[in-house]
């Protein structure tokens, strides 16, 4: 096996410094060997990828022998705003997954996202790793815009993720990474998991199997691989398999129930409290019967903010036929 | 002169959220005129400022034209303003991406769902607008290049440049994109600056409506100057970029003709002031746009020309 670390792009910023992207490559086998690419970091905040890309190289190093393909992890795709817990791109103010494909001709961001396309453009498969947002917790999932869910959805399944959302198309999301490289034929899955600014390490481990058993898929790992779970698998094209709680009103908001539980309409998912008057504005119940997938974890609420969302039950009840 | 709540909610510990309109005269919603949707617009506020006293002159004086009514809206987002941040307070995202919005979305959706539905009543939508770089732009009116936009009703405005823009993905949430989507004319208006007041393109802004409701038949009004338009597609613009990094030290000004082979900037080294980069116009044109931050990455569009 031949391992290298290594720079995909690098120049030098105005003071002092050099702007680069790394990339730790895994080697081995023959010719027509197929390769897996582990992308993380576009938002900067969200860090849940790391411990995944720490895993999938330690396990790789712990049993060489066993790769026959190769394995490129790129843990930092944003560095300026992980180094600044920014999830854009600092001092551009700049979402970095709504300016690809990128040009190779334009300002430093737009080079930037074209080199990495041309980086990850032929790959077998792409998997870019977000953790939500510093405001909510995700249950491990994929999410699949509806345009390429007949050649990622098979693929999604072996990935050991509780949920696959296979979502509508909207021309804002072409700007995306995924959308990019999906739409040039590299077929590349969005995984969302666990919260912002944190590390949930049992999300990261169940994430690591799912790499395992793609890259064995892929033919590209020949070593044991563990039990892998069956996804749920919304096909919400339509936008109705999910019901979404936001706030009726500001204030802060309480959570009365975890991730992953699954509720019954009028139950209490969480309280918005006004800690100036002691007072409760809003309690929140579960509009219909389902599994809340998502919850809120940054207390303070404005006015319509995202306090959760509902699995509607009858994608759970689909899903047991 | 009418001031109403166009939308507002309860702040926890903050003043409500409120987003006020100024109305002139009655009757058909002729004209929608709106500044900052972020909270480092101060110079699209201030144009509203003071198209709002003009216009508060005008209708007293009795010169709106009976029937037509003119509002303006001068910020769409106060509490980004007085916090001193670009973008919405708690989750950073751009109302300028919400539209046509959600009445039951998250919170800037909601903004932008109550905002639109009171604009996209009117005939004419003007968004006095900003760039996404620090620099300077010489007066223009944009229209987003749809097919169907109407270039002669963009030289009522009277300002230099007319810019014809193709939408890219990201367009289709904006104010101007759902403006034309709902049958609006729609304008953006570019004075040249955005985080500091520039009296002198303030007032071409003010006369640039002044001139387009008069040509209109909205108001009777003497005559401001009156430029007549040149058209420009936006991908007609000629970009000079940094080839290095490092400081900017800019000789051109915005608005200056310049030759080609002219020396128009210089790149330094931050630290031996070194010149890394000799900054050569390379058409002979108008300067459209100039960077203003003294730091420079490397492929920054320094400079943007129109030939
Ligand atoms: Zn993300």
């Amino acid at each position: 096996m031949i391992e290298t670390i290594s720079d995909i792009v690098r120049f030098p910023l105005p003071v002092g410094e050099d702007f680069f992207i790394k990339r730790h490559r895994f080697e081995a086998g023959d010719k027509n060997k197929k390769r897996i690419c582990i992308v993380t970091g576009i938002h900067g905040d969200e860090l849940e990828g790391q411990f995944v890309c720490y895993e999938v190289a330690r396990k790789i190093k712990k049993a060489a022998g066993k790769l026959s393909g190769i394995v490129d992890i790129y843990p930092a795709m944003n560095p300026f705003g992980i180094d600044s817990i920014t999830r854009g791109i600092p001092a551009f103010d700049l979402d970095m997954n709504r300016i690809f494909p990128g040009n190779t001709d334009g300002d430093m961001n737009e080079y930037l996202a074209s080199e990495i396309i041309k980086e990850l453009t032929g790959a077998d498969l792409v998997l870019d790793i977000h953790a939500s947002n510093i405001f909510l917790t995700e249950v491990p999932q994929i999410r699949i815009n509806e345009v390429s869910a007949n050649e990622l959805v098979p693929l999604a399944q072996k990935s050991n993720m509780d949920l696959v959302w296979i979502h509508g198309n909207s021309t804002v999301l072409e700007s995306t990474m995924a959308y990019s490289l999906n739409s040039r034929g590299t077929k590349t899955l969005v995984v969302e998991m666990g919260v912002g600014m944190r590390i949930t390490k049992e999300y990261g481990e169940q994430l690591t199997s799912g790499i395992f058993s793609l890259m064995s898929e892929l033919e590209i790992w020949q070593g044991d691989v563990d039990n892998i779970k069956s996804p749920i698998i919304a096909h919400d094209s339509d936008g109705t398999d999910v019901c979404f709680l936001n706030a009726s009103c500001t204030g802060v908001y309480i959570k009365e129930k975890e991730y992953g539980a699954l509720v019954q309409k009028g139950d209490l998912v969480g309280r918005i409290i006004s800690p100036l008057s002691g007072d409760v504005l809003e309690d929140v119940r579960a509009p219909e019967d389902g599994l809340l997938f998502t919850v809120r974890e940054y207390p303070i609420v404005d006015e319509g903010s995202l306090m959760g969302r509902i699995l509607r039950k009858k994608v759970l009840l689909e899903n047991k036929k | 002169m009418k001031k109403s709540e166009i939308y507002s909610f309860k702040g926890l510990y903050r003043d409500d959220f409120k987003v006020t309109g100024y109305e002139f005269g009655e009757g058909n919603k002729t004209v929608c005129i709106v500044g900052s949707l972020r909270g480092n617009e101060y110079q699209q506020i201030y144009v509203c400022s003071r198209l709002i006293e003009k216009l508060k002159e005008i209708e007293e004086a009795g010169m709106i034209k009976k029937g037509k009514s003119i509002m303006v809206i001068p910020c769409a987002n106060p509490y980004s303003v007085n916090i001193k941040k670009r973008f919405w307070s708690i989750d950073n995202t751009d109302i300028n991406r919400m539209f046509p919005g959600y009445d039951l979305g998250e919170t800037t959706q909601r903004i932008a769902d109550g905002i639109f539905k009171v604009v996209k009543e009117y005939k004419y939508g003007i968004q006095f607008a900003s760039f996404y770089m620090p620099g300077h732009f010489i007066p223009q009116v944009r229209m987003m290049k749809t097919g169907n936009e109407n270039v002669d009703l963009a030289r009522k405005f009277g300002l230099p440049y007319i810019v014809l823009h193709k939408p890219r993905p990201f367009d289709t949430t904006t104010l101007n994109y759902n403006w034309q989507i709902w049958d609006t004319e729609a304008f953006s208006i570019y004075t040249s600056s955005t985080e500091k007041i520039d009296k002198k393109s303030a007032n071409l802004g003010v006369n640039a409506v002044l001139n387009f409701l008069e040509r209109e038949g909205v108001i009777e009004y003497k005559s401001v100057p009156f430029f007549p338009s040149k058209v420009v597609e936006s991908d007609k613009f000629i970009t000079i970029r940094s080839s290095n990094a490092g400081f900017l030290d800019s000789i051109a000004k915005v608005g200056a003709e310049v030759h080609k082979g002219q020396i128009i900037a210089y790149i330094t080294d931050p630290y031996t002031a070194q010149v890394l980069q000799t900054v050569k116009a390379d058409h002979d044109g108008v300067i459209a746009f100039a960077y203003d931050s003294p730091l420079a990455y490397k492929n920054t569009a320094l400079f943007k020309i129109i030939p």
